[in-house]
């Protein structure tokens, strides 16, 4: 379906769901001031969706975790959910923190999000106005037109999506989608594998050595939900309000992986959010990919009541001794 | 009118290199650029700003101040400052020169902040027009001309080199050592430059940002405005806006005992963090909404209600581009400043 066809739909079904009171808010997204800077919002009235309500190629942003808060308010919220983020959803709802009595899910056909940092990395910039035509966005900016090829300036989550299907949903518009195969999801984890273990340290000390420490990384994940961080609370010892050395950055980063582990969708919103530009997705799908191998093929988010492999003992589970073993190889 | 080739630059950022340490603005990545050391075979960007700002050079996101020994029942003061060494910043735009003198009200007033002074006693601005600004770009709103950024030296950039002057005494010292690596040419060739950048600056798509309904004078009737519960509902409550914004000066001091000695240390602090001016007894900021209120008063009308009506914002846009949600400062006095709101 082309974006225009399915904001339609969910324009019309918002406003019939708002007006048989089935629900009384509408999460999605709403217009910016240029055509690529949407913005997470609620709305209350038909006459807000028409005003700012919208559904396009850059709505990236995840509004899963913003469920949490909402499903807490008085009423029913109507949520529109492209496939990554019903699994952020799903996956919210397998650890109790949302109450999925006050959310209505209607799952979103996704033709792939575009980044517009990918455009001005082609050397695009001055961003006036984007519009799809075909399989090119034709970019207006203040020194003329530019275009380019619409996979190019797609997100590398979406380059290497891992579905078009919705594990949780109370109604879809349009037809429900399959999963895709995962090898080009970690062909750059395989890469990363392949190095030394000198080289990898190097390679991701480079990449976090950028960290401004702004916590944007973490404040989107809809897996990081923790009412007081242990990185925000003076009294863990470990508060890191500042680096205390160069290491500590990347510590965060480390921390931070491990506490998502077997919980991350892979809905690749750290990337997507991180002013300078550090692949974080790769942990969690370092993560990901050594589950699969060592427990077989887990997807957080797939199944809502499931038990992810690192909570859930079983006699066939790899044991410890594995660390030293894949150490040495 | 001295100008510098494009050709030149790599000998005169060298001659540079030889009296002070010179930052220039690097490409990591394309379309991502930030401040580097330059060391021969560094490649300055031709991008336009850098992620963060000029800032961090002078107001560094860590810094130690202090540190304390005890050694036979004494207290010794560790001195662990290091801020007199001479350097340069090239490449400085317009919006982040403008910005040193938001953050000179803050350090510079009394009592002064020492190691800021330093380090504006020590850098040299080398500061560069603007020949593609972004459609983010609205430094025009706050009275900041793009075509003459200032600094102790500015650099117009014609496309095939820039047009050198000195604006300060500290600028025209560093020059005259540099005399023969410039050329001289006709001052018409700067002007024509800097009209094209105005030019481009007129017809930006935010331009015309009004600021009528800001400045001193104005906490009473925006403090209480309902627009900022559904401005702020979407903010994730990182620190990004503030850590690449040129103008943010907040920041926190503590002291981190490291087992053999106390260091105190300075870092930044955002008011968009749930910790941000937390105190004995509570925190006068619950919600992300009155954090993020906090972000845009302080900018738009408690800054210049003690500044003169001085704005604290510089319009570089760092946070239209950065902001994982898109929220920003721009979208703010749109929707604050809309002439129908209701009180």
């Amino acid at each position: 379906m082309r974006y225009d066809e399915i904001f339609a739909a969910m324009l019309k079904r918002a406003k019939e769901l708002l007006a048989d009171g089935t629900v009384n808010r509408v999460i999605g997204w709403k217009r910016g001031e240029f055509s690529y800077d949407v913005t997470p919002a609620v709305f209350e009235t038909p006459e807000e969706l028409d005003a700012g309500f919208v559904y396009d190629a850059f709505c990236g942003a995840n509004v899963s975790k913003y469920l949490i808060r909402e499903s807490e308010k008085p009423g029913r919220i109507l949520c529109f959910l492209k496939p990554c983020d019903s699994f952020s959803f799903n996956q919210l709802l397998t650890e109790h923190r949302i109450r999925r009595e006050n959310v209505y899910a209607v799952g979103i056909p996704c033709e792939g999000m575009a980044d517009v940092k990918r455009i001005r990395a082609a050397g695009i910039d001055g961003i006036t106005g984007i519009r799809e035509e075909g399989e090119r966005f034709i970019v207006s900016t203040l020194y003329g037109e530019e275009s380019m090829d619409r996979r190019e300036a797609l997100a590398e989550r979406c380059l290497c999506c891992k579905s078009k299907r919705h594990p949780v949903f109370d109604e879809l518009i349009g037809d429900e989608g399959e999963d895709a195969p995962d090898d080009a999801r970690f062909a750059e984890v395989a890469r990363l594998e392949t190095m030394t273990a000198e080289e990898r340290f190097d390679f991701w000390r480079g990449e976090l050595s950028r960290c401004i420490r702004c916590n944007a990384c973490r404040n989107v994940c809809p897996a990081c939900t923790c009412e007081n961080c242990v990185f925000d609370n003076p009294a863990s010892g470990i508060s890191q309000k500042a680096a205390a050395d160069s290491f500590e950055e990347s510590m965060y980063h480390i921390i931070r992986a491990f506490h998502v582990a077997g919980r991350c969708t892979d809905c690749g919103e750290c990337s997507r959010v991180c002013p300078e530009n550090i692949p974080l997705h790769l942990l969690n799908r370092k993560f990901i990919k050594d589950i699969d191998e060592l427990y077989g093929a887990y997807r957080a988010g797939d199944k809502a009541d499931a038990r992810n492999p690192l909570v859930n003992f079983t006699e066939g589970d790899a044991e410890a001794r594995i660390v030293h073993e894949r150490g040495k190889a | 009118m001295k100008y510098l080739p494009l050709a030149g630059l790599n000998a005169f950022l060298e001659r540079a290199a030889q009296s002070r340490k010179v930052y220039v603005p690097v490409d990591e990545e394309p379309g991502k650029s930030s401040y580097r050391l330059w060391t021969p075979g560094t490649v300055v960007s031709r991008g336009l700003n850098t992620t963060r700002s000029a800032k961090d050079f002078f107001f560094p996101q860590t810094e130690n101040l202090a540190g304390f020994r005890i050694e036979d029942k004494k207290i010794r003061v560790l001195d662990p400052r290091r801020e007199t060494e001479d350097f340069a910043v090239f490449g400085v735009r317009a919006c982040d020169a403008a910005s040193f003198g938001i953050l000179d009200k803050v350090f510079l007033s009394e009592p002064e902040d020492t190691y800021y002074k330093n380090r504006r006693e020590h850098g040299l601005i080398l500061t560069m027009t603007c020949r593609r600004p972004a459609e983010t770009c609205f430094c025009s709103v706050f009275g900041i001309d793009a075509a003459n950024p200032g600094g102790d030296v500015s650099f117009t950039d014609d496309g095939s080199g820039w047009y050198v002057e000195a604006h300060t005494e500290k600028g025209s010292a560093f020059l005259s050592g540099m005399e023969e690596l410039l050329e001289d040419r006709d001052p018409s060739g700067a002007e024509e430059a800097r009209n094209k950048t105005r030019e481009i600056m007129a017809r930006l798509p935010l331009a015309g940002l009004k600021t009528d309904a800001f400045g001193g004078g104005k906490t009473k009737a925006l403090f209480d405005r309902p627009e900022w519960a559904e401005l702020s509902e979407a903010c994730v409550g990182c620190g990004t806006c503030t850590f690449v914004c040129p103008t943010c000066q907040c920041y926190d001091i503590r002291d981190f005992d490291t087992g053999r000695e106390i260091r105190r240390f300075r870092c930044w602090d955002s008011c968009m963090y749930s910790d941000f001016t937390k105190m004995a007894g509570g925190n006068p900021r619950l919600t992300q909404k009155e954090r993020f209120r906090q972000r845009f008063m302080h900018k738009l009308v408690y800054f210049p209600e003690n500044n003169d009506g001085e704005f604290g914002c510089v319009g570089c846009g760092r946070c239209l581009r950065s902001c994982p949600i898109h929220m920003n400062i721009v979208k703010v006095m749109k929707r604050l400043g809309e002439d129908d709101h209701e009180q």
